[in-house]
């Protein structure tokens, strides 16, 4: 019936015809590819704006973690050749004469990042303590004048007869480097070049990686338990009164972070309310009030505080939609609380849970203001490390790859929350 | 039932206030015991007459385990309040404040918010204002940030509700892994993307500039735009759409007559996110921002590490009072964008 009812809307193969002649699907292809492209025009601006100001920037830092020139940018010809040498013995020549060429150029130049102090302090992150025999020698070199140069440059100092030296120093001459990502896990490279593990007064970054990992579990849990109850009675009151008491968790939420730190510095110092009370009711002596500041403690309160809106804005979501009667349900056929408990009710929170702790935990971990304020020394996070090898010892390789690690942990925690809670559940108030 | 009648735990919990006043003495302790201990009580529903004596307990155990939650979230803030008008340098109570005697309180730190820095603080009229908008560190610090806050939140919003558009739009291609890059900079550690952009910027030299701190605060309330605005926009009916463009309406007419007054809710709170996101950010202020850029958190921050006094309690009550304004605007916008969508019960 219809067949003919469109003959004459159909080309020879059958096909239905558009007004203008286009075969029907390939009309609406084309017109749902546009509506695609105007859709993804729409979102086009910020997309590139995001990718100039967020992802560029960061792609850049991590490159930065594999890629340090500091070695070939202050030895230019000595990079090249020594790159032939087979860590046998000593380089050869040929190789000795480009090293102090260089060197002596080096001296005379005051270009940022092409100074005998960057090369001195790119070869002192793997071989510690040869920071000197760069400056001594660079200052002795501008002596020597001509050949043999290996016997010269051994004269001024013994240390440059070591092969293990030469082997640092054809390493570090290229550009692209896994060595900081090693001294990240801990590791170093011994004399013979090999992969072994740093002495242990240097292993300070996976452990304190696995601190932040510890804390930061530690926050989250603490998080849970204070937000599961408030969560409950919130769902379960009335919703004027839930929503007068849905204040006193939206103010925090609202309050500059700094404020809330400050408030926290003032409560828990040894002089603050929390030893006064702790004094008044008999707890603690006035002369032994407790250190709740500047260590671990000072961190885990003051962002459990901080994070707490965190969990319970997810599990009031979820709770809301359970209807009390399941609860009722399961008493009326014998279950014990507990049993209605953590056989009903738990089972239905999980979608939230699972919002809350891992939006709680990937903040916790990329952590930086609270615990730079009330974290003491034992107190940092990983940021805090970070921070510092950014900003004072200013090795930016190193922090550049903590900084990459941390973002791999982040990313896939990242990764989890999309694919277990959907990103697009994410809400506020 | 009569709520009025005296039951077995009322009297109860007046033995335990007299019993705590007897042990103590002071009447601020049965105050406090009474605030702690009553409030579970007055939470507590009428239970079905069979519940046990075990459920009962285990409910006042729970409401003042709930109390005490309450009290530990809002606590920090409410105390600042009355520190910040300490008439002694110091962090906590005095004796005399316990005891409210007037001389214990002063204004003298909310002066200092205006004072310090200025080159001559006894200066009188014209010269004194002049000499506080120029040179007093605080109010240089609240100027900074309100200009780069205000920037920002323009730059945020504008693009955010753009993009927001287009991922609302049922026809968008790869929808969850671009909605998943516009929210990565809340989710990113703050100390990665500030020393990437500190990188970049100095680079391209817009480390030290204004314009450099504002590229950075756009970036970060971006997120906060995105989900307020895509949020708003998933209960949004597009046939209305196409009512408005079966009328005649263009593009331009059907976004400002139709679906803009119906979303603007949400870009207004976006915006207040994205606003408050940039108010509170220090991190990329320390590294990429010059003492030229200082921000109010910015020198808090400063503050908490070098010289803390109570000046920093102070600023931080007023910013407690603007956040309070702040959630009851938002409050109010999410109550009119549900009573637009039909979503409200009122």
């Amino acid at each position: 019936m219809t067949d003919v009812a469109f003959k004459d809307q159909m080309n020879e193969a059958g096909e239905l015809l558009t007004a203008d002649g286009v075969p029907l699907k390939q009309k609406l292809a084309i017109t749902t590819r546009r509506a695609r492209m105007r859709a993804l025009l729409l979102t086009a601006p910020l997309i590139i704006f995001l990718v100039v100001s967020f992802v560029i920037p960061i792609g850049q830092m991590l490159f930065r973690s594999v890629y340090n020139a500091a070695g070939s940018n202050v030895l230019p010809n000595f990079a090249v050749s020594i790159q032939d040498w087979d860590e046998q013995g000593l380089p050869t020549e040929q190789m000795f004469e480009d090293f102090v060429k260089d060197m002596q150029l080096a001296r005379k130049n005051r270009i940022t990042g092409k100074t005998v102090g960057n090369l001195a302090t790119r070869v002192n992150y793997e071989i510690p303590g040869t920071r000197s025999l760069f400056t001594k020698s660079s200052r002795k070199l501008s002596k020597v004048t001509e050949g043999p140069y290996k016997e010269a440059l051994i004269k001024i100092d013994k240390k440059w007869n070591d092969p293990g030296l030469w082997i640092a120093l054809k390493r570090v001459t290229k550009d692209i480097t896994p060595y900081f990502y090693l001294a990240a896990l801990d590791y170093k490279y011994d004399e013979k070049g090999d992969i072994v593990a740093a002495d242990e007064l240097y292993q300070i970054y996976v452990s304190n990686f696995w601190k932040t990992l510890r804390l930061s579990a530690t926050i989250t849990f603490i998080t849970i338990l204070l937000a599961y109850p408030v969560s409950y009675l919130l769902s379960t009151l009335p919703l004027r009164t839930s929503n007068m008491l849905m204040i006193l968790v939206l103010l925090p939420f609202w309050t500059s972070l700094l404020v809330r730190t400050t408030a926290w510095i003032a409560i828990l110092q040894t002089e603050g309310m929390a030893n006064d009370i702790l004094v008044f009711i008999g707890i603690i002596g006035d002369d032994n009030r407790v250190q709740m500041i500047y260590n671990q403690t000072g961190t885990i309160i003051a962002m459990v505080h901080i994070l707490l809106p965190f969990m319970i804005l997810p599990l009031f979501s979820v709770m809301k939609t359970i209807p009390p009667s399941y609860m009722r349900a399961a008493r009326s056929m014998g279950a014990t609380p507990f049993t209605a408990f953590r056989r009903i009710y738990l089972p239905q929170t999980l979608p939230g849970l699972a919002a809350g702790t891992l939006l709680v935990f990937i903040l916790a971990i990329g952590f930086y203001i609270t615990p730079a304020l009330v974290g003491g020394e034992d107190g940092l996070l990983i940021s805090n490390l970070i921070a510092y090898h950014i900003q004072k010892s200013l090795n930016w390789s190193l922090g550049a790859a903590l900084g990459t690690i941390l973002l791999i942990i982040v990313l896939v925690l990242y990764w989890l929350y999309n694919k277990l809670v959907g990103i697009d559940k994410l809400s506020f108030g | 039932m009569d709520r009025s009648k005296i039951k077995p735990k009322h009297l109860i919990f007046a033995t335990a206030c007299l019993i705590v006043f007897l042990l103590t003495g002071s009447a601020s302790v049965v105050i406090g015991f009474v605030f702690l201990f009553g409030t579970p009580m007055f939470f507590m529903n009428e239970l079905p007459p069979y519940a046990t004596i075990g459920e009962r307990v285990w409910q006042y155990v729970y409401l003042t385990i709930c109390t005490l939650i309450f009290v530990f979230l809002i606590s920090p803030i409410l105390i600042i309040i009355p520190l910040s008008f300490n008439a002694e340098p110091y962090f906590s109570f005095t004796e005399g404040m316990i005891n409210f005697d007037p001389a214990a309180y002063s204004l003298r730190w909310y002066e200092d918010i205006l004072t310090n820095g200025m080159q001559n603080p006894l200066a009188t009229g014209a010269a004194w204002w002049s000499d506080m908008w120029e040179n007093a560190q605080w109010i240089l610090a609240t100027r900074n940030s309100f200009f780069i806050a205000f920037v920002a939140t323009v730059l945020a919003t504008s693009l955010g509700t753009l993009a927001a558009l287009g991922l609302s739009r049922p026809e968008m291609p790869y929808r969850s892994a671009i909605t998943s890059l516009l929210i990565s900079p809340m989710i990113v550690p703050l100390v990665i993307t500030a020393t990437g952009m500190f990188f970049f910027y100095s680079d391209i030299g817009l480390a030290k500039t204004y314009t450099g701190v504002i590229l950075a605060h756009t970036t970060l309330g971006i997120p906060f735009v995105i989900i307020t605005v895509t949020a708003t926009l998933s209960g949004f009916d597009r046939s209305l759409i196409r009512a408005s463009q079966n009328m005649g309406a263009n593009g331009w007419t059907t976004f400002y007559k139709v679906i803009m007054p119906l979303i603007l809710p949400g870009m207004i709170s976006g915006a207040l996110f994205a606003f408050i996101t940039s108010m509170d950010e220090v991190v990329a202020v320390i590294f990429i921002a010059d003492v030229e850029q200082r921000t109010i958190p910015r020198q808090m921050f400063s503050g908490i590490r070098e010289q803390i006094s109570p000046t920093i309690l102070a600023v931080a009550s007023i910013l407690v009072a603007i956040s309070i304004v702040l959630l009851t605007t938002i409050e109010l916008l999410r109550r009119r964008s549900e009573k637009l969508r039909g979503l409200s019960q009122a």
